[in-house]
């Protein structure tokens, strides 16, 4: 491990520890590292945008290879800016009304296709009581009718409809039991990856010592 | 004219965008490629807003004097170091702008992120009270999940059982339902600012 | 105050250093975890497994350093598999903290092969709007990326010849900690109808086993555990996943603990309040 190593993994271990000092209580580090890394992060994606987007996509087109349509899109991107003029705000509408236009319209036969059409023909499969699997696809089925029927709330859960609102809640919770049980794994692997870092990197100081 | 214009640009967009999906023609699928091309250009710039945001937002509390003002100077010290090192070094892996990137941003918000280890750890002990029937099934079946990554000697595979049925039958009901509903959603709000009834996101003049 | 009563207020700071011991003291002691292999992950294992030489990829490397833990262990092991059996890959990056994170990857897994850029993999780079890049992959890789994340034109590299949008892949797999897997899902699959595989954080995993189900995916790697049972198929000869396994295992016995004995208190503080009304 060279001086350099040694130093920069020092930076990153003393960071790490600054956020961990939240725990006991709030304190200057803390706050020392919360502020570095907005102003550090906004920094880096600025120069990643401008060198793998601006650069390919509007400044080689237009500069380089003179194709001029793409000033086209470099005019609405700048007018995007005057959000922050209030005399001049209205001009941004226009790219805004491009964006929200392409992007809802390309949305729409997409989201029902992924999210409606084909889930519900994935739903509908051979039930049965006869085997397991035949089984389990019946509990699917009425798993997600349940479940759908509890999110109308245009009509009172009472009656046959409150009953079957009240078994698509109990099928949601052991469906957000098994979130809550896959989320401690998922943000305990953050720790353990902190974890080891600082031990790695003492272990190494040790050892050099 | 300053609403107009631009709800006739959403509503001609939208529609062909739409329309495009099940009409692909040779013409159209050209207005589409340019469309998709053009667009993420004007995203580039887009983001730069973000940009300015932060460096007045800040400048703003530096010159008010705002409770914890001081640190401010921190946040655009950050952001300037990266705006200077990468055009004056570059951005490959080695130099300067990419050694802030591994030693300063990836431990910090690395770190901020396992503090939720934490946080859940703690919700778990002061929180999570079997207090009804179903907030007893979610204490249930978190339990069972979790119990299939400690080795139980010859109650692990009923328990690995248990962890795939229950994964695969009602969490996989459970989550397609809330899947389709955000989905109904989605199109039911998509056709909303396509039709120009929903106009919040133009701001107000 | 009863020692229940006391077990309830009991200050949060005791909870976070249980919390620090179980995941400290793990990673000085030497135990191993016996992996149990499911079939979501497996069948991501089989689909690179069936792939030939020359077959291409693409690979989206689209977590940030909060999925890093999970995600970069598995990315780096398909990676390896993928160049071991002469797989043409083709990285791209779609969440804004991704670039330096595949770069990393790329840079390593390519040295350890002696995998050329331009002629055996290809870093395309980073583009903003996720949702229309996708899309505008489908049509053309071009659109998006007329240059790679070196600032060379694509049209120049060997790799490229030939290639002009998701038909010419056998599939994507992507590693997300974001929403840009449903956009793999809608998008990618939905409209053009390539094979996704996914490997997301364990945050997400429950979510995306619908989509295993009605074969909008084919396989799914879900967090820290699914990284273990890749490393395990795959035979990995790195396996920070599979070490951390351990860990996860006993702090996951303190959390349950945590459950019970937070439930006890309760439930005893509760009944002494009946029994003193």
């Amino acid at each position: 491990m060279d001086l350099g190593s040694i130093l920069l993994n020092g930076l990153a271990a003393f960071l790490t520890l600054s956020i961990f000092s939240i725990l006991y209580k709030d304190n200057p580090f803390y706050k020392f590292a919360e502020h570095l890394v907005v102003g550090v992060s906004a920094g880096y994606f600025a120069i990643i945008l401008y060198y793998s987007s601006f650069i390919p996509k509007v400044w080689v087109p237009v500069v380089q290879q003179h194709k001029f349509i793409y000033l086209v899109p470099t005019i609405l991107g700048v007018l995007m800016w005057t959000r922050f003029s209030r005399k001049r705000s209205w001009m941004s509408r226009y790219p805004i009304a491009a964006y929200m236009g392409i992007g809802m319209g390309v949305a729409i036969p997409v989201t029902m296709q992924a999210f409606i059409l084909v889930p519900l023909y994935a739903t509908m499969q051979p039930m049965g009581f006869t085997s397991l699997s035949l089984f389990n696809n019946l509990l699917v089925a009425v798993g997600v009718l349940c479940a759908l029927v509890y999110f109308f709330f245009s009509k009172e859960h009472t009656g046959a409809f409150g009953g079957a609102a009240t078994i698509g809640i109990w099928i949601l919770m052991v469906g957000f039991g098994a979130g809550f049980g896959l989320t401690v794994m998922g943000r305990v692997s953050l720790l353990i990856e902190r974890f080891t870092f600082l031990r790695d990197y003492f272990q190494q100081l040790i050892g050099l010592l | 004219m300053r609403w107009q214009y631009p709800l006739l640009i959403v509503f001609l967009g939208g529609l062909f965008m739409a329309v495009q999906y099940f009409v692909p023609l040779e013409f159209s699928e050209r207005i589409y490629e340019y469309a998709l091309d053009w667009i993420i250009i004007v995203g580039v710039f887009t983001m730069c807003l973000g940009l300015w945001s932060l460096f007045r937002v800040s400048l703003a509390k530096i010159q008010t004097k705002a409770p914890a003002w001081g640190y401010n100077y921190i946040t655009l010290a950050g952001l300037f170091a990266m705006l200077i090192l990468g055009p004056a070094f570059g951005i490959e892996e080695g130099k300067p702008f990419m050694t802030l990137f591994w030693y300063i941003y990836t431990p910090i918000q690395a770190s901020m992120f396992a503090l939720l280890a934490f946080y859940i750890a703690s919700a778990a002990y002061r929180a999570f009270r079997a207090r009804t029937m179903i907030a007893t099934i979610l204490l249930v079946t978190a339990t069972i999940i979790m119990l299939r990554l400690i080795p139980l000697g010859f109650l692990s595979g009923p328990n690995q059982w248990a962890v795939n049925w229950i994964l695969t039958v009602p969490n996989m009901a459970a989550k397609r339902a809330i899947a389709m509903g955000i989905g109904l959603g989605g199109i039911a709000t998509a056709l909303k600012v396509v039709l120009g009834i929903e106009r919040s996101y133009m701001g107000k003049d | 105050m009863g020692f229940y009563e006391r077990l309830m207020t009991l200050d949060r700071r005791w909870v976070y250093l249980a919390m620090a011991l179980s995941v400290a003291i793990p990673l000085f002691i030497s135990f191993q975890v016996p992996p149990y292999i499911t079939p979501e992950v497996k069948s991501v294992y089989d689909f690179v497994e069936s792939l030939k030489q020359g077959d291409r990829l693409l690979l989206a490397i689209d977590y940030d350093p909060m999925g890093m833990a999970e995600l970069h262990p598995m990315a780096l092991t398909i990676s390896r598999q993928c160049f071991a059996k002469g797989v043409k890959l083709f990285f791209v990056t779609l969440s804004q903290n991704a670039p330096g994170m595949c770069e990393q990857l790329v840079s390593k897994v390519s040295k350890e092969f002696n995998k050329k850029n331009g002629v055996d993999f290809v870093y395309l780079g980073y583009k903003p709007y996720p949702g229309l890049v996708i899309l505008s992959m489908g049509q053309n890789f071009r659109i998006s990326f007329p240059m790679d994340y070196y600032g060379t034109y694509v049209d120049s590299m060997p790799i490229m010849q030939g290639i002009r949008n998701y038909d010419d892949m056998k599939a994507v797999i992507a590693f997300e900690s974001g929403w840009v897997a449903d956009s793999w899902i809608a998008d990618a699959n939905g409209r053009y109808k390539i094979s996704v595989g996914l490997g997301v954080t364990g945050v997400m995993a429950a979510d995306y086993f619908p989509y295993v189900q009605s074969k909008q995916i084919f396989g799914l790697i879900g967090g820290l555990k699914g990284a273990a049972e890749y490393e395990t198929l795959a035979k990995a000869k790195e396996r920070s996943a599979s070490r951390g396994m351990k860990v996860q295992t006993v702090t996951h016995a303190v959390v349950i603990l945590f459950i019970i004995v937070g439930n006890i208190g309760f439930f005893m503080s509760k009944k002494r309040k009946g029994k003193t009304e």
